[in-house]
Parts: C-alpha cells; sequence; structure tokens
C-alpha cells in the first residue's frame, strides 16, 4: 500500500485508509481513485498529487 | 543543446519543470534561483501556526532532492541581472547562460504601504518561506505563548492568517478600509458570516479604517489608525496584496501590465519567453480581457499547457474556473469571484439553507458567472462549478 501527498496543501491519501468520505474505501489503489476526485482540502485534481514514501 | 531556462523555484518554476520533464526524457533544464530552491507550498504559509509547523517542516524537497527528482540543473543563490532577448541569453550574478526557450516565474512582491511612524520599517509580510521563518521567530520569542498581532488587510491572505493565528491562542487585530472582510472576492452576505466567525474566534475587526502610523512605544509597537484608535502589538503584518515581480521583464522590454502580458499559449512579447504564475497577466476570456490570478489552479493549469508547448505540441492554456479555497477554518469558503466587468450590471442572489449559505452572482443578462459557499465541501462546490455559465 502506497501514500501519495498533495503538493499544493500536503493532505495526504493512504490507499490503506482510502478516503471513505467521499464514498472511496479502504484499500483503493492509486489509480483506481476517479480522476475527477478533488484534494479535500484544497480543491486541486488527483493528477497533482505526488507518491510520498513515508 | 541549449536547454530550457526557467527563473525562478516557486510553485509555478517547479510545477513547469515537471510537467516538461514528463513529456520529454532528454531535454536540458536549468533552474535559476535567488533563494535555497527548497520545494514548498506558498499557500500553506497561511495555516502553518495551527499545525505548528516550522518554516523547515514546510519545506518538503531541498534543492539538491529537486534536481535529482525532475533531473534538472538548479543554481541557486543566483540572481538574474539581465535577460538579452535578442540574443537569447540570461545575464546573472554567477555567469551568463544560453537558453533554448525561457520561462518567467519570478512570483509577486508584497505591497508595502506607505506607513509613517519610527517602526515603519519593522512592518513584516508572508510571502516567502524566508518570510514565515522571521515572522515566527518574532512571534514566539522566547517561547512566549501568545502576542499581540495586528493585521493590516482582511482579504484572502489576511483572513486566513488572522484565523490561523487566533486558532493558536494568539491575540489578532484585523484591519481593513472596506466595511467587511474579504469584500473584493466574496457576495456581501458571505463576508457578513465571516465577519461573525472571526469576531466569535475573538478576532477584533477593525474595519472601514486604515492604519497610518507604527511606532516604537514600550518594547513593542504602537499602530495608530485613520479612525484615532491606537492599538499595541508585539507583530504588525502586512497582508494588503501583491504585485507581480516586473523588475527583468520590463529591463527586457517585454509587454507588462499589472503583471508580464501572456498569450493564450503563455508566450510573452519576446520569442522563446514564457511566463506564468503569481508575475503573469493571463488572457481570461476570449474578449481580449486579461488578469493577474494569483492562485494555484491557474499555475498548474498553465504549467501543463506551456510544457506541452515547449516540447513541440502548441497547446492554449485552457484557464477553467476553479474555485478559491479560503483556508478560514471558522468559516469554510469556496468561491469564484464574478469577473471584474459584470460587477457594476449584475446582482448577487442569496440562499440559506439550513447552517449553510450559498450566494449565486448573475450577470445582466442573467447567466450565473460567480458564486460563494460556505460552510464549503467537495459535493457543494462541484454542483455550484457545474452551474456556472447556466441561466436560471
Amino acid at each position: 500500500m502506497k501514500t501519495y501527498q498533495c503538493i499544493v496543501c500536503g493532505l495526504i491519501y493512504d490507499e490503506a485508509t482510502g478516503w471513505p468520505a467521499d464514498g472511496i474505501a479502504a484499500g483503493t489503489k492509486w489509480e483506481d481513485v476517479p480522476a475527477d476526485w478533488e484534494c479535500p482540502d484544497c480543491g486541486v485534481a488527483k493528477a497533482d498529487f505526488e507518491m510520498v514514501e513515508i | 543543446m541549449k536547454p530550457i531556462i526557467i527563473i525562478g523555484a516557486g510553485m509555478a518554476a517547479y510545477s513547469l519543470a515537471r510537467e516538461v520533464r514528463k513529456l520529454d526524457k532528454a531535454a536540458a533544464l536549468l533552474i535559476i534561483t535567488a533563494d535555497d530552491g527548497g520545494f514548498y507550498s506558498k499557500p500553506m504559509l497561511s495555516n502553518a501556526f495551527a499545525q505548528k509547523k516550522l518554516a523547515a517542516q514546510l519545506i518538503s524537497q531541498s534543492a539538491v532532492q529537486m534536481a535529482e527528482q525532475i533531473g534538472a540543473h538548479i543554481m541557486t543563490k543566483t540572481r538574474v541581472k539581465h535577460i538579452d532577448t535578442n540574443n537569447k541569453v540570461v545575464d546573472t550574478s554567477s555567469g551568463a547562460f544560453d537558453y533554448a526557450q525561457l520561462v518567467i516565474a519570478v512570483g509577486a512582491q508584497a505591497i508595502r504601504l506607505g506607513l509613517a511612524g519610527d517602526a515603519s520599517d519593522h512592518v513584516l509580510s508572508v510571502n516567502h518561506i524566508d518570510d514565515y521563518a522571521t515572522f515566527r521567530d518574532k512571534l514566539l520569542p522566547d517561547q512566549k505563548a501568545s502576542a499581540r498581532v495586528t493585521i493590516l488587510g482582511a482579504g484572502l491572505i489576511g483572513c486566513e492568517f488572522a484565523d490561523d493565528l487566533a486558532a493558536h491562542g494568539h491575540h489578532v487585530t484585523l484591519i481593513d478600509p472596506n466595511v467587511l472582510p474579504l469584500a473584493a472576492l466574496a457576495a456581501p452576505a458571505l463576508s457578513q458570516g465571516l465577519q461573525a466567525a472571526l469576531s466569535a474566534r475573538g478576532i477584533d475587526l477593525r474595519l472601514g479604517t486604515t492604519a497610518t502610523s507604527v511606532d516604537h512605544a514600550d518594547g513593542a509597537f504602537k499602530v495608530t489608525l485613520a479612525n484615532g484608535d491606537v492599538l499595541a502589538a508585539d507583530v504588525v503584518l502586512s497582508a494588503v496584496g501583491l504585485r507581480p515581480d516586473l523588475a527583468l521583464a520590463q529591463s527586457a522590454q517585454l509587454a507588462t501590465g499589472r503583471g508580464i502580458i501572456v498569450d493564450s499559449h503563455g508566450r510573452t512579447s519576446a520569442a522563446d519567453v514564457y511566463a506564468l504564475g503569481d508575475c503573469a497577466e493571463y488572457r481570461i476570456d476570449n474578449e481580449g480581457r486579461t488578469s493577474p490570478l494569483p492562485y494555484i489552479a491557474p499555475i498548474l493549469t498553465a504549467a501543463r499547457a506551456i510544457a506541452k508547448t515547449l516540447t513541440g505540441e502548441d497547446t492554449e492554456i485552457d484557464l477553467k474556473h476553479s474555485p478559491v479555497i479560503v483556508k478560514t477554518p471558522s468559516y469554510p469558503l469556496a468561491l469564484v469571484p464574478p469577473p471584474q466587468h459584470a460587477i457594476a450590471t449584475g446582482r448577487w442572489e442569496t440562499e440559506v439553507d439550513g447552517d449553510r449559505t450559498v450566494c449565486r452572482f448573475f450577470d445582466a443578462q442573467g447567466v450565473m458567472v460567480g458564486f460563494g459557499v460556505a460552510p464549503q465541501e467537495a459535493k457543494i462546490r462541484q454542483a455550484l462549478m457545474a452551474a456556472l455559465g447556466t441561466t436560471v
């Protein structure tokens, strides 16, 4: 399971946790997150996240 | 092979470098920056206090890491002195460099008010990571728990700082010549909601007046307002706005307005010279209107398009509306400000639904061209975005 960070506001998307509030189940791989999903904190596009090693 | 030279190392410069590298594994990239070149996101500066973040913690990668990650040569602590657009040479404090294409991403400078008083030069502004470090040091000397902070300007940045510092236990006074906070961007109903929320947070709003002087007094500062009020402050922060940095562009005779004028592809008036980010003045509609867009979303959009153009695929910058998200946790707002030319003849319509306020702006033809909502979340944001351009 990998983590991705929004380059704009620093929010972390963890594949293990998903983002249930937006209907993205725990364990959802990044490539399976819908393309129109936006950063919940700052609203930038999915494309503006980068993989980070934590 | 002459490189693509990028002047600057902020979000605009690095976004562009990343996008170019995605498209072209071989392109030579040279990034020239006057600072240390560490990567950080400027929007984080206005809500880093509540998260107790030090300046160093906001820098996610050093220049060395960025150079490796992107595959670029990065020259730090290097000032660009002049751009020769005829011979395509950039003259710097570390020598002269030829470019194939040049991208100016030098950002904006904080506007300084002409204040009187013997401490006017102690007024701080935060528009760079180094400013943030200075501000933090001044705010919390000797690990004091709280400080009295006077903020000049209740626009986006002023309100975000005020909310963040108040949440952190500081005593904040917020001053603005308008009668409401965020007056330039938000509908009056939402500005009123924000005013109530900031007041409830303990922030002292002094509206309809301006600071006239800042003096030393009792080991701190005395701020005098045009209405005669006098405030005591440990730190005075100016957040009255940004002015695109035009020095290089003007010395190179590029066309400038409020920012460096760029066309639909991000091209300046000189061949092979582009600009984006806070220093640029973009074309915002098909009728030739232009405006600086000092937000993140246009940077990312422009970076993608300009990277394509630089690597051989002419691409227009499609500046779709993106909502501006105001990071005021006591009253989370999202908005698309109505275009300047529509304001005089259009109207706001306000709808209150439970604890949520939605304001829609309709132009003279009855087309929805702006909105604001608080409290905001993704679903309502997207619904309002989808309604832009429709008539009701």
